[in-house]
């Protein structure tokens, strides 16, 4: 079984977004990017399943700037086979990135794609879910545990109030919740190794996938700031401060 | 405008967050619900009584009982033939339904939605909340999911909406349900919750947390929440993680007790109307939000707080 992991370059998950003094976005110039926390889950698992002897493949995809090559290589040197990336400098909505996957996942035939729940940029939290309906086909979101049964997928999802487990025929879509494994670091021979792997290299058109956005983004402004309070100097002062709020 | 709000329910009552949901889809246009489950009666009963709801459209069939995305997608966007905009909470069930119907309608999502601003203006947190985009959908139909947090919830009784039965293409015999670990407590609900006691990595173990945590909880009769450090680290269930990756809280009085404040945890708690921070590092970032600060050591402290209460 093929499984394809789509990965997404976005800020580094140490670094503070800023917003640019003009109000059109988040400074990205000169930040440190890296691949997404969750679409690292996402590797880490597949490769997990070619351990267990449940993938034979994993094919990563990314779809973004040519450095996103880096994210895909990083793919690589963790496990992954082999890489497509789908080259632009536009921002693709989570709609276009689906289709795109959707044609992708058409050419691969993969039984699983297994991505991030969502990116800690933009913060969707749709692109599995898109993809899986654009197919046809189910998803597994939030998983805290995949196992690979005979035809299907076993997935135990974190749920509002607990866990729920679902079981779904393949081919299926997963998407990571933090906890459903501690991604690996790639090894320095590994990461050596990585770059012999193939990587191809695409573009939307060639999927015949219109990127054109239907969101406009007309602001991008910094949250209200909150402002600190005051420190009280003992446990006494702070049980008066809160019997002052009502609550006991 | 007409809009339909998905209700989350256990088929057998309606969660607090759909109320939030008809908040927002009122600000829109005329609000009508779809209530898809199983033997789910009461739901559509008390949908039906929540104040501004115009129609609420039922669909009973064993193959919604769980609110699988596969089977109440299709249903749903079958249903946006008449309807402009469709609306779910930004609840695990929203988040997973919400995209699917998107694909149908061939519309792009507008994900967590903090304010209407227009007919199809909205403003949505960006990089763990640390930007607000405000975004205008060029789609002639609408798919939200709402942030509860950020809507006052409707009066859940005043409403006297028609019921109407409707029927959907049902099983699409791609996925089934089998089993689900759904915590059963006294507690209130972390995302409804008007007082929530959390704490952080420094409660060292399962036993601490429970020990030190629980007694102010039950004291304040408050829900009990976490940082992913301490989620992480095996203290508590996933289910309590307070964070932009976990849970968004916005309580009356939010009591972070050994956490220091990371970016991400901030991101779930800023909203609340009191911070309440306790922490022996004085420099600890939890304070540059907290309205009222203790630098102390919890072992301490906690315990004298929780016997003076």
């Amino acid at each position: 079984m093929k499984v394809l992991v789509p990965v997404k370059r976005v800020i580094d998950y140490n670094v503070k977004a800023r917003v640019k003094a003009d109000h059109t976005g988040v400074d990205l110039a000169n930040v440190k990017m890296s691949m997404n926390p969750f679409d690292e889950i996402a590797v880490e698992e597949a490769i997990r399943l070619k351990e267990k002897g449940a993938a034979t493949e994993i094919v990563a995809v990314s779809v973004g700037p040519a450095k996103a090559q880096e994210t895909l290589r990083t793919a690589l040197a963790m496990g992954a086979d082999r890489a497509i990336l789908i080259e632009t400098d536009e921002e693709v909505e989570p709609l276009a990135v689906a289709k795109i996957l959707k044609a992708i996942a058409d050419e691969e035939a993969p039984g699983l794609v297994i991505l991030g729940k969502q990116s800690i940029s933009d913060d969707s939290n749709q692109t599995g879910q898109m993809l899986a309906a654009l197919m046809g086909r189910p998803q597994g979101t939030f998983a805290n545990t995949v196992a690979v049964e005979g035809d299907s997928v076993v997935v135990k999802r974190e749920v509002d109030g607990g866990l729920q487990t679902v079981k779904l025929a393949l081919p299926a879509i997963v998407t990571t919740d933090l906890r459903l494994n501690e991604p690996r670091y790639a090894s320095l021979p590994n990461i050596m190794k990585a770059k012999q792997k193939p990587l191809a290299t695409k573009t939307a058109a060639d999927y015949g996938v219109d990127l054109t956005p239907r969101l406009k983004t007309l602001k991008v402004a910094e949250p209200p700031v909150r402002q600190a309070g005051e420190k009280v100097a003992d446990v006494a002062a702070l049980v008066e401060k809160v019997k002052a709020l009502g609550i006991a | 405008m007409k809009t339909l709000v998905l209700v989350e329910h256990d088929n057998t009552k309606v969660a607090d967050a759909t109320l939030a949901v008809v908040t927002a889809a009122s600000k829109l246009g005329e609000v009508h619900l779809l209530v898809a489950g199983h033997n789910c009666g009461s739901v559509a009963e008390a949908a039906a009584k929540i104040a501004g709801v115009g129609k609420v459209h039922v669909a009973d069939d064993a193959a919604y009982a769980n609110g699988l995305a596969e089977n109440v997608a299709p249903l749903a966007a079958a249903l946006m033939a008449d309807h402009d905009a469709f609306l779910a909470a930004a609840t695990t069930q929203g988040k997973n339904v919400a995209p699917r119907v998107a694909v149908h309608l061939d519309v792009m999502q507008v994900s967590e939605i903090l304010s209407v601003e227009g007919p199809k203006t909205f403003t949505r947190p960006i990089y763990a909340g640390n930007a607000i985009a405000t975004v205008e959908s060029g789609d002639e139909k609408l798919v939200i999911t709402v942030r509860g947090t950020a809507f006052e919830k409707a009066a859940a009784e005043g409403g006297s909406a028609t019921v109407e039965a409707v029927t959907g293409a049902g099983d699409a015999g791609v996925s089934t349900f089998v089993s689900s670990e759904i915590a059963k407590s006294e507690r209130p609900e972390l995302t409804s919750a008007k007082i929530i006691v959390s704490g952080g990595r420094a409660l060292k173990d399962a036993e601490t947390f429970e020990a030190t945590i629980t007694p102010l909880a039950d004291k304040l009769g408050a829900a009990i929440g976490a940082s992913r450090a301490a989620v992480d680290a095996g203290y508590v269930p996933n289910d309590y993680q307070v964070g932009q990756t976990g849970k968004i809280v916005a309580p009356e009085v939010y009591i972070a007790v050994g956490i220091s404040g990371a970016i991400q945890h901030l991101a779930g708690m800023k909203d609340s109307k009191v911070i309440i921070a306790i922490n022996k590092d004085e420099d600890a970032p939890i304070f540059q939000v907290a309205d009222i600060g203790l630098v102390a050591d919890l072992y301490a402290a906690v315990p004298e707080l929780t016997g003076a209460l």
